[in-house]
């Protein structure tokens, strides 16, 4: 590589880092926000929801996002090892020089999700807008889309459940998953763990539609480098990460 | 003898045909007449506010579930969440006074028609049957918001030791998992 382009490099690392700065003030970000569908308006594939995660800025004693996950979606299960997990956090450490990263892992919401190519029953599928979701009314819970997933993103339901959360019903015997807060988006607010990470001033996820050139989201995803876990899979995630 | 036997067997399914049709209407006129003793009990049902439902009474009590069905695939497929013939808008109007739900008792308003009809209800499985309001409980009520997380452990605090304590093992690649 010239001297030239890797100055080039710096300079849009550079202007694109500042754009970021300003947009994301502390607690709050304006150009976070997703734009409100009305009601009776279908998803569109227009839009494509995505994830920036920037692993830079994710301290590794922080779950806010996974805590926010919990309480938003009204996961409260406490039998053990096999409980319901929507979101975790994954901490990485480099053996040869210590250094080590943190990062929140969630369903990827892949463009060509495994976990739709084999559902026998059609219950696992995407929406329009990307978003990759399990229809629990036809799911028989034979966790077929558990194995299939790389990311291990989904769970099954042992236990029976009472008290969900009205906007986000659960049953035993059907496999879920972060669902990117579906009925959140659909009115135009954020995904919990989004929410909760601007709330902490941390602003290491970014939520936003990938489709739109004019998005943060799809702004930075054109000018920094970004990575897709197991991107050799060419799933193509609707989550990217950043600094991993 | 044949004949006769014949014409004996005619007049008899005629007269059990008269005997019949004549039972028939004097039942339904008695039925008619004492709708209100059946033997049979009707279920008394709580929990209807307002004046009138989504549809006419006579057209819910047969195509509800087709509204619901319909509606259930429209919002989880296709994301469109109006609210007429939402499952928590059904919930809202109908849950019993007593114990904000519409589950219970032979008295709330789903369960007490579903027992009479003999119907198995397995909407609520997975459906909250109560009527809660989200934007009033900002947080679960087993969360309690504002807590420090030194005082106790999050959910994802315990995950992760529970993990760790299970015997953490690194990888090659420096994935510790």
């Amino acid at each position: 590589m010239s001297d030239t382009d890797k100055s080039r490099r710096k300079f849009i690392g550079a202007s694109a880092a500042a754009v970021a700065g300003l947009s994301i003030a502390p607690g709050v970000s304006l150009l976070q926000t997703a734009q409100a569908r009305p009601a009776d308006q279908a998803a569109s594939s227009k839009n494509r929801w995505g994830l920036l995660i920037d692993s830079n800025k994710c301290s590794s004693g922080c779950d806010k996002c996974v805590t926010a996950c919990f309480t938003s979606n009204w996961v409260k299960e406490a039998h053990g090892p096999t409980d319901s997990q929507w979101i975790r956090k994954v901490d990485l450490k480099s053996l040869s020089n210590g250094k080590s990263h943190s990062l929140p892992v969630m369903c990827q919401h892949c463009e060509h999700p495994p976990c739709v190519d084999v559902c026998p029953t059609g219950a696992s599928f995407k929406r329009a807008d990307g978003i990759v979701l399990v229809d629990r009314h036809i799911c028989i819970g034979c966790r077929y889309c558990m194995m299939a997933c790389p990311y291990k993103a989904r769970s099954f339901v042992h236990h029976p459940l009472t008290d969900q959360n009205p906007e986000v019903p659960r049953g035993q015997g059907t496999v879920e998953a972060c669902t990117l807060c579906d009925y959140r988006v659909d009115r135009g607010e954020l995904p919990a763990c989004v929410d909760a990470c601007n709330q902490e001033g941390n602003g290491a996820m970014l939520f936003g539609d990938l489709n739109d050139p004019s998005s943060e989201i799809a702004k930075r995803v054109a000018t920094e480098n970004t990575t897709q876990i197991r991107a050799d899979l060419q799933l193509n995630p609707g989550v990217r990460y950043e600094g991993i | 003898m044949i004949k006769v036997g014949n014409h004996r067997k005619i007049w008899g399914v005629a007269a059990l045909a008269v005997a019949l049709m004549f039972g028939i209407l004097s039942s339904a006129s008695a039925d008619s007449g004492k709708t209100q003793a059946s033997r049979v009990p009707k279920p008394h049902l709580v929990g209807e506010k307002g004046d009138k439902c989504v549809r006419p009474v006579s057209y819910m009590r047969r195509h509800h579930m087709e509204l619901l069905m319909h509606h259930r695939d429209e919002v989880l497929h296709k994301g469109i969440r109006t609210k007429q013939y939402n499952i928590t808008n059904c919930i809202e109007c109908h849950a019993s006074p007593k114990n904000n739900s519409v589950l219970g008792s032979n008295q709330n308003f789903c369960q007490g028609c579903h027992k009479y009809v003999g119907v198995k209800l397995d909407c609520f499985e997975c459906h909250n049957p109560k009527n809660v309001k989200v934007k009033d409980i900002a947080f679960h009520p087993l969360i309690v918001p504002g807590e420090k997380p030194d005082a106790k452990p999050s959910l994802a605090d315990t995950m992760r030791k529970k993990m760790t304590d299970a015997g953490a093992h690194q990888e090659k690649s420096g994935v510790v998992k």
